[in-house]
């Protein structure tokens, strides 16, 4: 027990000696052994010594006594201090304040703890699991089809794309195609999507850095979207509209007339931003130099998206691993140059551009056919054969008290979401429930490459930094 | 006045009618956004909604400054203390509004990591139900506190 992690003896440390194997320290039970165990477990006695070493999982279970020092640091409510204090520093000017979890500027629940000497940061370290909701082990509680309504909240600033991977993954699984119509819905909502959540992100860099206008100029561009996306899906956010096998409902009458407006007024909003902040000596002082991150960095940490772009890294999941047929489309990736928060800025109005030309594509090209797959063992017959098939009767009450089923197997899917890459990692034992689901989300990988970029930098350029990132804490927690 | 014949303006109201009115024209919000809601909560008081309005435009980022909580969002085991800690950095009078589903009662995660409902921590006022509630929805909750607020005697 020694050389294993410990919470009760505040041993958190790796093990240093290289453990023998499982089967070798514990052999498996043999007749005797589990008799013994039936026995002990009839007679209402203790279990034998053997069980309990076997099945004892170390620290998993939250401690209970409120003052223990192991559990108040498993709760947050104390933080193993691991700062060491370094010659160098004057400790007259050294100190450690907290920043979060409720601030107005950590974008959510994120909480830095940050060594200062002086105006300078000398150490960052983020905190978060403030916001974990246990999205992972609910998915596997949930069928296939409401898996999405749990996905969609994990990211909420870009549910389509959590959604869409999600989907993916399982119609790998599966096996099953989806019709042109439905992967250009897709390509559609994610876009605009991507937009929605850019415009979020420059209202709140805008404001962070002190252009308070910027707040409310990007959040009346967003409705534009989001009034889209009610008419489309019923719903402002978390919409679980792509779905196994296609999408929840075709686009409503006159969906052209909308996303033609939004291609007009997001394109002369977006020249409004530029004119407003692009020299704007207050706002270039406070981004330029700020919060840099190199391209080696970024590989090394897993940063991905636009913050690894903004630093010149040519990495876009849509032309590197292209889904949902998004390479019938032409756009262009920008790249930055100095990987400081301007750059991300300039990145990201450029990306919202591209993604208006990739919409504009769709609008051009959107192909007639169905908004989902036939394959009645996924999507529900259609309402009129219920009344003429017992068939159709059958797999639509199957679909929805069973859930259907997906075959044996594993399955990484990834996607460019507006953050980064987005992935999904689906493991199924042929269940109509996801045997296990982990998100590879991109705000985890940024979070732990926010001391990288905020080291040696000053106090104020923390929150320019932050923002620049566009953490979504539902993302990092789940 | 000369000249006419109404009786010189004055105003007559009894004082838990005018501070309760002054409370709920100038009610300012405590930051509490934790998830989606947070996201909907800002488009609430930004440009499109506006609820400066209803004299509420100003969130304050200290909980001394503010009147009314919006705990806006899922609420985990390791978050309740510290909304719990705001909640008694505020000075009184205040009020709480419990927005959406996962704040009033744990929603769709009925698991081991969510408070299954603010109101096992924070006394409540209103609830707001949605997932994540629209904006709409958001300040016909607020409007309705107003209401009870009237309706109220001033030592609560």
């Amino acid at each position: 027990m020694s050389d294993t992690p410990d919470l009760a003896t505040g041993n958190l440390e790796a093990p240093t000696t290289e453990a023998p194997p499982e089967s070798a320290a514990q052999p498996s039970p043999t007749a005797r052994q589990r008799r013994e165990v039936h026995d002990a477990w009839v007679a209402g006695t203790e279990e034998p010594a053997w069980v309990r070493e076997a099945t004892d999982e170390g620290a998993q279970e939250l401690l209970p006594e409120a003052d223990d020092p192991a559990a108040s640091s498993q709760r947050g409510i104390v933080v193993a201090d691991d700062y060491v204090v370094e010659d160098d520093v004057d400790e007259e000017e050294r100190q450690i304040i907290n920043m979060g979890p409720q601030h107005p500027s950590t974008h959510g629940v994120l909480r830095l703890h940050l060594e200062l000497e002086g105006e300078k940061i000398h150490r960052v370290k983020p905190i978060i699991g403030y916001l974990h909701t246990g999205m992972e082990k609910t998915a596997e509680t949930l069928t296939y089809l409401q898996g999405g309504t749990n996905v969609t909240r994990m990211d909420y600033l870009s549910p389509f794309h959590n959604e869409l991977v999600y989907s993916l993954a399982v119609e790998q699984l599966l096996g099953i195609d989806v019709p042109p119509r439905a992967e250009a819905i897709r390509i559609l909502m994610t876009e605009l999507n991507r937009i929605a959540s850019h415009l979020v992100w420059i209202a709140t860099q805008g404001m962070d850095v002190g252009a308070i206008s910027m707040m409310l100029y990007g959040w009346r561009e967003r409705e534009l979207c989001l009034d889209f996306f009610e008419k489309v899906t019923g719903l402002r956010m978390n919409h679980n509209y792509v779905r196994p096998g296609g999408v929840a409902a075709d686009l409503p009458d006159g969906w052209e007339d909308d996303v033609e407006v939004i291609l007009t007024r997001i394109p002369a909003a977006l020249a409004e931003y530029e004119e407003i902040l692009n020299a704007n000596p207050i706002f270039l002082d406070r981004t330029q130099g700020v919060g840099v991150i190199t391209p080696e960095e970024c590989r090394a940490f897993g940063v991905t998206g636009a913050n690894a772009r903004a630093s010149g890294v040519d990495w876009d999941l849509r032309k590197a691993f292209p889904y949902s047929g998004i390479d019938r489309y032409d756009f262009d990736v920008p790249l930055g140059t100095h990987g400081d928060v301007y750059d991300r800025w300039l990145v990201r109005l450029e990306e919202i551009r591209q993604s208006l030309r990739i919409v504009s594509q769709v609008l051009a090209t959107m192909p007639a056919g169905d908004y989902r797959t036939d394959d009645r063992k996924v999507t529900p017959p259609p309402r009129k054969r219920i009344d003429e098939s017992m068939e159709a009767l059958i797999h639509h009450f199957k679909l929805f008290t069973e859930g259907f089923k997906v075959p044996e197997g594993e399955v990484y899917q990834a996607v460019e979401s507006p953050r980064g890459e987005l992935g999904v990692y689906l493991v199924s034992n042929g269940g109509a429930r996801p045997w296990r689901l982990h998100m590879r989300t991109p705000s985890f990988a940024h979070v732990q490459a926010l001391p990288v970029m905020m080291t040696d930098s000053l106090v104020a350029d923390i929150v320019a930094t932050l923002a620049s990132v566009d953490p979504v804490l539902g993302d990092v927690d789940r | 006045m000369a000249g006419r014949s109404e009786p010189p303006g004055f105003l007559l109201t009894t004082l838990d009618k005018g501070v309760n009115w002054a409370r709920t024209r100038s009610m300012w919000g405590a930051v509490f956004g934790l998830a989606c809601c947070a996201i909907e909560m800002m488009a609430t008081g930004a440009s499109h909604n506006d609820l400066g309005r209803f004299g509420m435009e100003v969130f304050r980022a200290s909980p001394r400054q503010a009147d009314l909580m919006i705990v806006a969002g899922r609420v985990s085991q390791k978050m309740a203390p510290v909304l719990r800690q705001v909640y008694d950095q505020m000075s009184e009078p205040k009020w709480v509004i419990s927005m959406g589903a996962c704040a009033s009662t744990g929603g769709m995660f009925n698991n081991y990591a969510l408070v299954q409902g603010v109101d096992q921590v924070v006394p409540v006022d209103m609830y707001v139900p949605g997932c994540p509630p629209g904006p709409q929805s958001l300040m016909h909750g607020i409007l309705t506190l107003h209401d009870k607020i009237m309706a109220g005697d001033i030592d609560r």
